[in-house]
């Protein structure tokens, strides 16, 4: 009951925010310079002033900013994200196309880099002077520090060039056949290099703060409880520690999740991953605007999806949140 | 009868930036079966090291026994394995702690945290385990246990919380219960139910009691025996009733003029309430050879600032660390 008010709240206030996005990410697209004509128009090896203006009628890009708001967001209540000029097929069919690798891709790299980065926290806060936690900090300090493209190339040269465990890029091989398995293995051994890129900035953030977390509850009156009951070593760090621990390094991640999703847009295009990214980035270059306005709009989607999920996660850890409605 | 526990010359080191301080210097003390004794002083005299170092809980990589012994019903706990010693812990000696708002775990039921010792120590399924949990709450007199058993640390006051940690240290019916200041974080009529709990408790089971506070009523209430320490140090031991009637040290006469319930009591004289001029020393100084009490002591003399006072006994029960505790 508390939860089904709860949810329809947040759906509430998600679908306005998602209006507010797509209102700024219109008007943001409408100020920059140039639009697909320009490149309608380089790409038929220059056009007159004439020729420019018909494409802009037969476009609607003529009309004032009102009415192209208007219909563009008309069509997006009627699940219609327009039509890609330079793709030739609706935003919303290219977008699901594309959307899956995306997802695939962000989900693995978050998932593993908040489960590594706890396993790590964990470790180090429990010998935060030992060998292992000192590796941990520097490993962090790079991973964060490093561009995700340089770290991706980096990766690419060791792994793909010098020793070839992983192919270079993609997201399938076509000479493959076989059933579901053989495919599966495939889609599998090209992520691991995206996705260990994808990795490597989160899982410094992840790690650190799980180690500090961690380190503070090891160090609290619940946990001193806990040895004094006797319990193993294994229950008062697994059981008592971490479940306190877990809270704000999934708050963190719920923050991080639009980082993760705009992480990729950099890493797909490094590794020629056929997900949103590589869209984004080839629609930015030739000015498709509707392509552009759709992929953020999935973007911001799931983001708020995310965070909703954050918002549950953190419920199911955390009976105090379950109980304050 | 061999005592219950028997702490022999005991010292405890603390590593600290200046170095390394005894929290604890030589102390010894016995404990009989079903005897309840007192620690008593102020704040940062060791008392809650001495019961941190008997569960083999002193904070890791700081604190380490670096000599004496503690001989539970013979054995050493200072050697014994770390299995053994979960063996004991929550099992055959049981802590609870100050602070009732902070020790439970919040993220688990009260249940779950009374039901878990159970299971660790008494080989009991998850259903019997729950059940006794139940009884337990009820032990410690929480209205509706069936109930309450659900609740998250969260939903209880401080006095509950309190209730649920007894009913997790009495759980396996230890033979001893520590208990560090157990009330000093609740209100004064909280404070009397605790007491009254820990005395009905005591006299049912038969545990024995280490209570530490710094709270003289509570000792009057609650113990046999009390000792008094200062700066890592005894100062001061004996029964009760002798040591109210009579101090044989300048701090312990100290402490107690410092509460007017008790003198007003026990004797007919009501003497004016004082305090103890000055404060601890600092960890720095602990181990010096010389009485510790003495920046602070109306009746120092040269002697006190040269030597450490060896220990004059009265009666044989009553045993005091001062030079002059003759006269005192």
């Amino acid at each position: 009951m508390n939860l089904l008010r709860i949810t329809t709240i947040r759906l509430f206030y998600a679908v306005i925010l998602l209006m507010a996005v797509l209102l700024l990410n219109f008007t943001m697209m409408h100020l920059a310079p140039g639009d697909v004509a320009d490149t309608i128009a380089q790409s038929m090896g220059g056009a007159d002033e004439e020729v420019l203006a018909q494409i802009r009628t037969d476009y609607g890009l003529d009309q004032p900013f009102l009415v192209q708001l208007a219909r563009y967001m008309g069509g997006v209540l009627s699940f219609d994200l327009g039509y890609s000029y330079y793709h030739n097929a609706p935003v919303t069919d290219l977008i699901l196309q594309r959307l899956p690798a995306t997802l695939l891709l962000v989900f693995t790299a978050q998932i593993f880099a908040l489960l590594l980065g706890v396993v790590l926290g964990v470790i180090s806060a429990r010998k935060p002077n030992g060998i292992l936690s000192h590796f941990v900090t520097f490993f962090a300090l790079f991973g964060y520090s490093a561009p995700v493209f340089w770290t991706g190339i980096l990766l690419l040269i060791a792994f793909s060039l010098k020793i070839q465990w992983f192919p270079v890029s993609g997201m399938r091989d076509v000479t493959i056949s076989g059933g579901f398995w053989v495919h599966a293995v495939d889609v599998a051994r090209h992520m691991v290099l995206p996705t260990l890129t994808l990795s490597s900035i989160f899982l410094a953030l992840y790690s650190r703060l799980s180690r500090a977390t961690m380190m503070e509850t090891l160090g609290s009156d619940y946990v001193r409880t806990a040895k004094a009951k006797g319990l193993t070593q294994r229950q008062v760090v697994y059981k008592h520690a971490l479940k306190n621990a877990l809270s704000p390094v999934i708050t963190l991640a719920g923050l991080q999740f639009s980082a993760v999703v705009s992480g990729a847009v950099l890493v797909e295009t490094v590794f020629a991953w056929p997900g949103l990214g590589t869209l984004a980035f080839e629609s930015i270059l030739v000015r498709d605007t509707p392509t552009i306005l759709g992929i953020l709009f999935f973007s911001a989607l799931m983001v708020i999806v995310g965070n909703l999920l954050t918002d549950f996660v953190l419920r199911l850890v955390d009976p105090r949140l379950r109980a304050r409605a | 009868m061999e005592p219950l526990l028997k702490v022999e010359n005991l010292r405890i080191e603390l590593k600290t930036r200046a170095g390394v301080a005894p929290v604890i210097d030589d102390l010894s003390f016995e404990l009989g079966h079903g005897e309840s004794i007192s620690f008593v002083g102020e704040s940062g005299c060791g008392k809650s090291m001495t019961a941190l170092a008997i569960m083999g809980l002193l904070p890791e990589g700081i604190g380490r026994v670096a000599s004496g012994r503690i001989l539970f019903d013979g054995e050493d706990l200072t050697v014994v394995s770390d299995r053994r010693l979960r063996d004991i812990r929550g099992n055959e000696i049981s802590m609870i702690f100050q602070e009732p708002m902070t020790s439970l775990n919040p993220v688990y039921t009260v249940g779950e945290q009374i039901a878990e010792v159970l299971r660790a120590h008494q080989n009991l399924g998850q259903k019997a385990a729950w059940a006794m949990a139940t009884e337990l709450l009820d032990a410690v007199r929480i209205p509706n246990p069936g109930r309450r058993i659900n609740d998250y640390p969260f939903q209880m006051s401080g006095g509950q919380r309190q209730r649920v940690m007894i009913a997790i240290a009495l759980a396996c019916k230890p033979k001893i219960l520590i208990a560090d200041e157990p009330t000093t974080a609740l209100d004064v009529t909280v404070q009397a139910q605790i007491f009254d709990l820990l005395r009905d408790l005591r006299r049912q089971t038969g545990t024995s009691i280490i209570m530490i506070t710094h709270d003289m009523g509570a000792v009057a209430e609650m113990a046999e025996r009390m000792i008094v320490m200062y700066a890592g140090r005894k100062a001061e031991e004996g029964p009760v009733a002798d040591i109210i009637a009579h101090a044989r040290h300048p701090y312990t006469r100290g402490l107690i003029s410092c509460v007017p319930h008790i003198v007003a009591n026990l004797t007919d004289a009501r003497e004016e309430l004082t305090e103890i001029p000055g404060i601890v020393p600092g960890l720095g100084e602990f181990g010096q050879d010389r009485c510790l009490f003495s920046a602070r002591c109306p009746q120092v003399t040269d002697k006190c600032r040269k030597a450490r006072p060896e220990t004059a006994i009265f009666g044989g029960r009553q045993a005091s660390a001062c030079w002059h505790a003759e006269e005192v």
